[in-house]
Order: structure tokens, then sequence, then C-alpha cells
């Protein structure tokens, strides 16, 4: 019916799982909702949360790079 | 009457008016063409989708309410952050897939793929009217945040709200897609430099982080009820459950749906994914604004009114006029690509799908140009008929209702196990029950505690629905499957969904 067939992907599939760490990292409050340590006078429970934009960017740009379809 | 603000506010609101109208001979395509209006031709690249796609993140909702909640309440508006970092990586691994298999069979909205997938027409208009209803108070909530900033500066009434909104109705009439696309770049624009601004001055002038976060602190315990300086351990789950809520809906509303697709290449998409959390970082230091706005003391009953308050109180007015232009502005966006997307939901699964089954292309366009008016005025009147506090609410149930199109549209884009009449049913039980959580609590809260063995378990109401639908679309689709009840045709392959993937 159609002749594009699925190429064979670079990457292994289990890059993918890599989603779980920011998942992880960020979804249980229990474990970061703390005021101390402070950095600059900012709470942890705040400046733990906006590192973790960087880490999952981070994380994001290794899936694009290890899956990159060509 | 704050005129300096006023002038500068007007100024920038004409300068993106007339974007809105050159928009249309943009990339010049047939605008009487679905695929041309409502998706632009599906040619935006990396750099125009990051902006459109971030258009739709960014609204005057994010830069009104969640700080409006970090001001009132606390810890618990910061929610937000959290789930603007886990939306990107989930999506990065589904939205390739949705992207590919739309532009091998012309998808102009989900309900086309969940039409083309399992030869359903009624679980198409479900996932249809889903979109739809979800997205009118969103709409509405947008012209919140306008009202918000309007009123700060002094206008009162409601005719600069309608005002705003022709002008944003023509410009989308005429130009489609293209209009907010283009305006989505200015407005971006503004809101950082808006926010890098904040981050330098208002520090500066409050005392330092340190002080910013310890008058909030004080600020916060002498709300009523108490406002939380850090997620105390019974927000824990409401926080987590909240985030990824929020998340897992983010892209399913049609709006980001239409954004996505109208991506020039798998590439591209997958690429934002990896760039759009640039976007969250700055989301982090609007929440902020919050307690910025606590610490400059501030104090104002309705919490909508902080940020505009604290703009206007540490900026120089005409700064401050800049900043509500970027907000205003940062309203429209969203309003078009949502008005755009609910129309092309009613052309395509609902006109065509029961009324004129073999409307052309250019006559698909016509009436989905024609919608878009009739959902802006809808949302109008939404937000002048119904008092605001109605619409926040109704805003967080959007979240419920699309979180229940989550099975069909993310299971299904990976196998056919499931059941559509099994999807059907799950998908009416987690829209019931989540409509049911929310009334037990007078409508006001979407938090809600279910008591299983013994445990008391606050959450958000939408990850309870949305359990319960899953739970049913499996059990039922066992049962289906097991007596074979019919499946109906898919006519899209395996190699559909990694059209372009290989090149």
């Amino acid at each position: 019916m159609d002749n594009t067939q699925p190429k064979k992907k670079k990457g292994s599939p289990w890059w993918y799982l890599l989603v779980l760490v920011p998942l992880i990292g960020t979804l249980f409050p229990s474990f970061y909702s703390s005021v101390s340590p402070e950095l600059w006078g900012i709470p942890f429970f705040y400046w733990y949360q906006m590192l973790w934009v960087i880490i999952s960017a981070l994380v994001t740009s290794v899936m694009y790079l290890a899956l990159k379809d060509s | 009457m704050k005129w300096a603000a006023l002038t500068v506010f007007i100024i920038f609101f004409l300068l993106v008016t007339v974007l809105g109208f050159v928009a249309a001979r943009w990339r010049k395509g047939d605008l009487g063409h679905i695929e041309e209006w409502g998706l632009a031709g599906r040619r935006f690249g990396t750099i125009v989708t990051w902006f459109l796609v971030g258009g739709d993140l960014y609204t005057a909702y994010t830069f009104i309410a969640v700080p409006a909640l970090m001001y009132g309440a606390g810890a618990l508006g910061f929610y937000a952050v959290p789930y603007t970092i886990v939306v990107y990586p989930i999506f990065f691994m589904i939205l390739p897939r949705f992207w590919s298999v739309a532009k091998k069979h012309g998808y102009v909205t989900a309900s086309d793929f969940i039409e083309g997938r399992f030869d359903d027409r009624l679980l198409s208009l479900a996932i249809a009217i889903t979109g739809i209803v979800a997205t009118m108070p969103y709409i509405a909530l947008q012209l919140t945040g306008m009202q918000a900033v309007i009123a700060a500066m002094g206008v009162g009434g409601e005719w600069p709200l309608i005002a705003a909104f022709i002008i944003l109705a023509l410009y989308t009439y005429t130009s489609g897609l293209r209009a907010p696309a283009m305006i989505a770049v200015v407005k971006d624009l503004m809101i950082y430099i808006t926010v890098i601004v904040a981050i330098i001055v208002m520090p500066m002038k409050l005392g330092g982080f340190s002080h910013i976060f310890t008058s909030a602190q004080a600020a916060l315990a002498t709300h009523t009820p108490k406002g939380a300086f850090v997620a105390t351990p019974a927000q824990f789950s409401v926080y987590g459950t909240l985030a990824l809520g929020s998340a897992l809906a983010l892209f399913l509303y049609p709006h980001s749906m239409t954004g996505v697709f109208s991506a020039s290449s798998r590439k591209v998409v997958q690429r934002n994914m990896a760039l759009l959390p640039a976007y969250s970082f700055a989301l982090g230091i609007i929440a902020l604004l919050g307690f910025m706005a606590l610490a400059a003391g501030i104090h104002t009953k309705s919490s909508n009114a902080a940020v505009p308050l604290l703009f206007l109180k540490e900026f120089p007015q005409w700064f401050a006029g800049f900043g509500f232009a970027a907000i205003a502005i940062g309203a429209l966006v969203p309003a078009a690509i949502m008005s755009i997307a609910a129309s092309n939901l009613f052309t395509r699964n609902i006109y065509k799908s029961y009324f004129v089954k073999n409307a052309t292309p250019q006559h698909e366009a016509k009436v989905a140009k024609f919608v878009s008016l009739i959902v802006k005025v809808g949302a109008l009147v939404f937000i002048i008929g119904f008092p605001q506090q109605y619409a926040i609410s109704m805003q967080q149930v959007g979240g419920i209702l699309v979180l229940q199109t989550v099975p069909v549209l993310i299971f299904g884009l990976y196998t056919r196990w499931f059941h559509r009449r099994a999807y059907l049913i799950g998908w009416i039980v987690g829209i019931v029950y989540g409509i049911y959580m929310w009334g037990t609590t007078g409508y006001k809260s979407t938090t809600y505690v279910l008591h299983l063995f013994g445990q008391a378990m606050p959450a958000y109401a939408g990850i309870w629905a949305l359990i319960a639908n899953i739970i049913v679309t499996v059990v039922l689709s066992l049962v289906f499957n097991a007596v074979k009840v019919g499946q109906g045709e898919d006519k899209t392959t395996a190699a559909d969904y990694y059209t372009e993937a290989s090149m």
C-alpha cells in the first residue's frame, strides 16, 4: 500500500527510558520540599526545581541526539 | 488613568494588529484551503514552531494566574514548573509519531486520526467535543488576563476588551494560523525582555532574593487560610498529580495539536521538544513574581491584579505599559490559535462527518473561518456573562476533560489492542467521574480526596478520573476482544507512524 518502510533507527529504544529521570526527579515533592540548603537566599524547594529545568532539557537533548532518525 | 503606560500599551497593540493582517501574505498559500488557513500549509520550521507552540504555553493565564496562586496560596502555585519540566520528554516520544501519521493522511485534527485509526465516527465525535468544550473557557481565561492589565491602567468597562477581540477576530479570519505565528515572535520577545528586566530590577529594588523570600514567608503566614512557603506534606500528592496531569493534557489540547501539525517536518517536532524547555525557566521566574508582589507589599483582594500592580509599583510607568502589552498580546496569540483549533475540529469532525460529507477543502475553510468567529463571540459572552471565579475553575476542569482523551490518543498511537468501544465507555466514565468529583467540592476545587483501603489520598481529580478511565478501557477491551465485537478498519499502517523518519 505504501513504500515508506520504517527504516532501522540508529538509537536503541532503551534511550526512551530516560524520560523517567525528570519524572522521578520532580514529581515527588516529599524529596525536596525543604527550605535549606538555601542558595543565594533562595530556598531549596525553589532552586532545586529550577535546576531540574536544565537537567530535563539536557535529558531531552540526549534523547534527541541518541534517537536521531538519520 | 495611567497615561504613559496606556500610550505604550496602545502603540504595541496596534503594531501587532498590523502584523496580524500582513501575516496573510507570509509564505503565501491559498487561504481558501483548510490546510493553508488552519495549519499554514504545514510549512513552519524549527524557529516559528518554537514560538508558536511556546505561545500556547505562555498565556496570560500563566502570567496572571500562576503568580496569583503563589501570591495567595504560596508554594502550591509552583507546580507549574515541574509541569513544564516533565511535559517535553514525555511528548518527545509521542508527538513525532503523531506528526508523521497526520502528515501521511492529511489529518488536521486529533479526531481525524481517531476516525482513520478506529473507523469510529462516534469516538471521533467524543474527542472533538471534548476538545471544543475544554477550549472555550480557556479562551475566556485569556480575556480575564487581558482584563486584569487593562483595569490596572485605569480603563474601566467592557469596551476595551470587546474592541481587542473584534480586532483579533478579524485578523484571524483573514490570515488564519499565520497571524498568531507571526505575532507570537513579537510577543515572546516582549515577554522575554519583561522577564529579564524583572529578574534584575525586582531583587535590586526589593533587597535581594533572600529578602524577597523572607518577606513572602512572613506575608503568607498572615493569609487566611495560611499560605505555604514550601509544599507541606498534605500538598505533596496534589502537587505531583497536578504537575503530571497538566503535563499529560497540554499537548492533547486542540490548540497544541494545531501547533504541532503545522510543523514542516518530523525533525522540527523532535527538535522543539528539546528546545522548548527554555520557556520553563522563564516560567519559574514569572511564578516568583507572586512572591515579589508579597515582598513589595502589594495588597489586593483580587489576586489576579497582583502582577499588574507590582509592575506599576516597581517599574517606570512606560515600562509597565510595555509589560502589560506583552501580557495582553500574550493573551491574543493563544486565543487565536485556540479558536482556529476549535473551528478546525468543528468543521472536520462534526460538520463534515455528520452534515456535509462531500465538503471540499475550500468549503471546509469557509466554514472554519466562520466558526472561528462564533467561538470568539462565545468566549466573549462567557467572560462578560459569568463571574471570573467561575471561569478559572472551568479551566481546571478543562484539564480534567482533556485528560480523558489520553488513552485513545496515546495508546491508540502505539497499539490497536484496546477496543474502540472500550475507549468510548472509558471516556464516558472518566468524564462523568471527573465532573462528579469536581461537583463534590461545590465546583470550587479540582483536588479530590479518595478514600481507599482506609487511606485518605488527595490528588488532582483529573488523574483519578484518568485512572478510572484506563481501568474501564482495559477490562472492557479484554471482554470485547474475547467475544470478538467488530473492531473497525484501520486505515493507517505501521509505516505511517514513521513518515519522514528516515530522511
